[in-house]
């Protein structure tokens, strides 16, 4: 049990000094609010004024609605929270009184939500009716090439935003334009952001090189938001910066944070991350990236830590934000464990799923592993088709993803050397295209984007720029991509709270795409095209795919040789194959074919000195009565009754057709060994002697989830082929 | 309204071609202050009135310079200025028109000062 992955995750005992505590620690203080006669607020969170920290002070000066305070403060915790989770109430109701509330307040009722009714809560209090979802795309060497295919191949897959940051801070502006070409190549309305330091991100917003910013930190405590080198007023004047360039923007926090920066003060981190929400409220932020983002582990590593991640997006939520919900960075080392942290939001749905699915390999991933990376695509997709979810991703078609990956690899290259910043050789363009991920493009050199991005910098290269290239180097639908997502900022439609384009560039946003849930029936369903979207895995097979997987194992060695006879040599044995074995099926579940199963069959009878002759059963699919029927025509009365689909078992004359005498019941983990040690066994029963059962192989395998959709499908084939007038045919077979 | 760019210049007129001629800035794709005045009425009217501030002081601050609004950041950094230099900045904001961004400077002048985030 040790060597479970799970056990290589830390777990901590809870300890409030340290504020390694999920909810309600003791020194989390009693909500109040308190109004002086001036209405301004003299006391908040049994804190008077006097004493404020900067937080506090900017969310009493800014954060709160004075009007419903009174009547907010005043309602108790459970009379909210059933408010929270009832249909009846709107989710206008709930955000009025949530403007009310303190965060102590709000920090103490949501904490006694249970993980099903935070669920619910999601799913009426979440901004925008459409959920959506984030990638993260990086990479080891700021490869500009790799960096432009990885996101047309996540644009392809569905993210409407995505993320990237840098290894090395230099390269920032050159991810930036690669990631946005790629992301232009993918489809329209993809919004790209590149995680750096406050400044430059901002700069680099300003020069168009990026369409939304998300990594502007709040902190719960006044010495870690010191620490990170700004007040909420420093925070205040950027979320306006961004908006006066009409870019949109969303801030960040997480529980954990501030115990793991030493400084939680000995509060629990969801009245911490409370006091962040609230502030981004107060600075004017129209979302908020949050749930532990880089210190989920921190959360998940107390006692309620992961019913607390998701809480603190429906705080979010419930303060009338847009919310980016975690799941970003990986939180454990077992698959088991993620799954479970993520579920319930993915259920639920929200604004963004994910904020940061690594859409690359692991170790490319320069924010640190996901939560969900590459290799998790398939699993993501199917648990969406399992719950009729919709994660805001689809299956992307194999050929157009190389299609895109070349196109957007092309146009970095076209622009690049356009712009005078780099030549990329054929090689490197080819490595890139074919990439799983940077170890496989040796001919990337570290130089080229530091180079590159150093020219954009000094020569003040905008976006206008990379449109104007795109242009001239043939690649008019990005640069008219790019062109309409600049434009975007005139109009300053994606401001809005939970703003993002679709594919056909229309805002969906709390404005123009409003949660409108109220109870079963209502809210967010997929349209008809994103259902087929959401169920149309690549995986799926239909009646019609396996007729065609088996067709192509199509043999010319059955004969048909008219209708079968009693036979009277005591050394026969009788093979009696189901309608469809020589017909339409050919190979059985394990992958033997019916003729090599058949082979062994003989094989086996000979060697006991038997004589095999082999039936098709036309007139029933059920194995026990095929293997009756055979043994019925059999001189020795032993008879094999063989289906398509690889199941087999001896009979005889005399029993009921559920009474055999061996079957090999698992028809996958069937080989030709053991379809020999059947023929030598129905041999030894024909001669009276004993024989020696076969043990029926054992898997730990998930066998039935593996075949069980085939199974019903051959048995389909072969019910449709049930010809009672047909009867027992003989069979030759050319062996 | 909200096609018109903070240069005064009709989207329309931002086509690939002008591009190409070098005839847009990124001040024709900035956005002009009418329309984010417009946006703070939106997010008003959806119960969000401190994102209606926020695009309030945005609109101020589309009349400075990218170097003006990154100074204008660095300044109310912690450590960064004196209690003086953040209420001259508000001062100046304040001809200049940009009476909400004043306010924030007045107010960090304020609080720094009881908090100890001022520079020495």
């Amino acid at each position: 049990m040790n060597a479970q992955s799970v056990n290589l995750d830390g777990f901590a005992i809870e300890d409030s000094d340290l504020g390694l505590i999920a909810f309600n620690s003791p020194a989390d203080p009693e909500p109040s609010l308190v109004l002086g006669s001036d209405g301004k607020i003299i006391e908040m969170d049994s804190r008077a004024a006097a004493d404020f920290d900067v937080i506090d002070e900017f969310i009493a000066r800014h954060g709160l609605d004075l009007s419903v305070v009174a009547e907010a403060m005043a309602l108790s915790d459970l009379a909210f929270i059933r408010m929270v989770v009832d249909p009846n109430v709107s989710r206008a109701e709930v955000l009025r009184l949530a403007a009310g509330m303190t965060p102590a307040k709000l920090a103490r009722s949501l904490s006694r939500l249970r993980p099903i009714e935070l669920g619910m809560a999601m799913t009426k209090l979440r901004a925008r009716r459409t959920p959506s979802n984030q990638a993260h795309v990086t990479n080891r060497s700021d490869d500009p090439l790799l960096l432009a295919a990885d996101a047309a191949t996540a644009a392809a897959f569905g993210f409407r935003e995505i993320e990237t940051t840098v290894p090395v801070l230099g390269d920032a502006p050159s991810n930036a334009i690669a990631v946005s070409i790629g992301a232009a190549v993918g489809s329209r309305g993809v919004l790209v952001q590149c995680s750096v330091e406050e400044a430059l991100e901002l700069e680099m917003g300003m020069r168009g090189l990026v369409s939304y910013a998300e990594t502007i930190s709040l902190y719960g405590t006044e010495q870690v938001f010191v620490d990170g080198d700004d007040t909420p007023w420093s925070k205040a004047l950027l979320t306006s910066a961004y908006a006066s360039r009409g870019i949109k923007m969303r801030v960040t926090s997480g529980g954990g944070s501030e115990a793991l920066m030493g400084a939680a003060e000995g509060r629990s981190m969801f009245y911490l991350e409370a006091r962040c929400v609230a502030l981004a409220r107060a600075i004017g932020s129209q979302g908020v990236q949050n749930g532990g983002i880089d210190s989920a582990a921190v959360a998940g590593s107390v006692p309620g830590g992961v019913r607390s991640l998701m809480a603190e997006n429906v705080m979010v939520m419930a303060r009338n934000l847009e919310a980016c919900t975690g799941n970003d960075a990986l939180m454990s080392e077992s698959d088991v464990r993620r799954t479970s942290r993520t579920l319930p939001i993915l259920l639920a749905g929200s604004d963004f799923i994910t904020s940061g699915f690594g859409s690359i390999q692991r170790y490319d991933n320069m924010f640190g592993p996901s939560q969900w990376n590459a290799e998790d695509i398939d699993d993501f997709l199917v648990i969406q088709r399992d719950w009729g979810v919709d994660g805001g991703l689809r299956t992307a078609d194999e050929r157009n993803v190389a299609a895109l990956r070349r196109r957007a690899t092309d146009a970095v290259r076209a622009v690049y050397r356009q712009l005078g910043l780099a030549d990329f050789t054929d090689e490197w363009v080819e490595q890139a295209i074919d990439a799983a991920g940077s170890k496989d493009v040796p001919e990337s050199d570290l130089l080229t984007p530091l180079v590159a991005a150093r020219i954009i910098r000094e020569t003040g290269i905008t976006m206008l720029d990379v449109v104007r290239a795109l242009y001239e180097t043939g690649f008019e639908i990005e640069a008219t991509r790019i062109l309409e997502m600049l434009k975007a900022r005139v109009a300053g439609d994606y401001l809005q709270t939970a703003a993002i384009f679709d594919e056909a560039f229309n805002v969906l946003s709390l404005v123009t795409d409003p949660n409108d849930y109220a109870g079963p029936g209502s809210g967010y369903f997929p349209s008809a095209d994103r259902q087929i979207e959401i169920d149309a895995i690549r995986q799926q097979k239909s009646v019609a795919d396996l007729r065609a997987e088996q067709a192509e194992h199509k043999s010319v060695a059955f004969h048909s040789v008219g209708q079968a006879a009693v036979g009277n040599d005591p050394r026969e044995v009788v093979i009696g194959v189901s309608p469809a074995v020589g017909r339409d099926i050919w190979r059985t579940l394990s992958g033997v074919s019916v003729i090599d199963a058949l082979r062994e069959l003989l094989a086996g009878l000979e060697e006991e000195g038997c004589i095999g002759r082999v039936v098709r059963v036309n007139t029933t699919l059920d194995l026990g009565m095929i293997g009756l029927s055979a043994a019925r025509l059999s001189g020795s009365g032993i008879g094999i009754g063989l289906q398509g689909k690889g199941t087999a078992l001896i009979h005889r004359r005399d029993l009921s057709p559920l009474a055999n005498l061996e079957l090999y019941s698992v028809a996958p983990s069937l080989d030709t060994s053991l379809y020999r040690l059947l023929g030598i066994n129905a041999g030894r029963h024909a001669k009276g002697a004993t024989p020696e059962p076969a043990r029926n192989p054992y898997s730990d395998e998930a066998i039935e989830a593996r075949y069980h959709t085939k199974v019903v499908a051959l048995v389909d084939i072969e019910r449709q082929l049930v010809d009672s007038e047909l009867g027992i045919e003989e069979l030759r077979i050319q062996l | 309204m909200s096609r018109v760019g903070a240069s005064g210049r009709d989207l329309s007129e931002v086509t690939l071609e002008a591009v190409q001629e070098n005839e847009v800035s990124m001040a024709d794709l900035s956005i002009h202050p009418d329309t984010l005045e417009h946006q703070a009425n939106v997010a008003e009217t959806h119960s969000n009135p401190q994102l209606a501030a926020n695009f309030r002081r945005a609109a101020e601050l589309t009349a400075l310079s990218d170097e003006e609004v990154l100074a204008l950041y660095e300044a109310l950094r912690p450590h960064r200025s004196t209690g003086e230099e953040l209420n001259s900045t508000a001062r100046s904001l304040e001809d200049r028109g940009a009476v909400l961004v004043a306010a924030l400077f007045r107010e960090a002048a304020e609080v720094y000062a009881r908090r100890g985030l001022l520079r020495h």
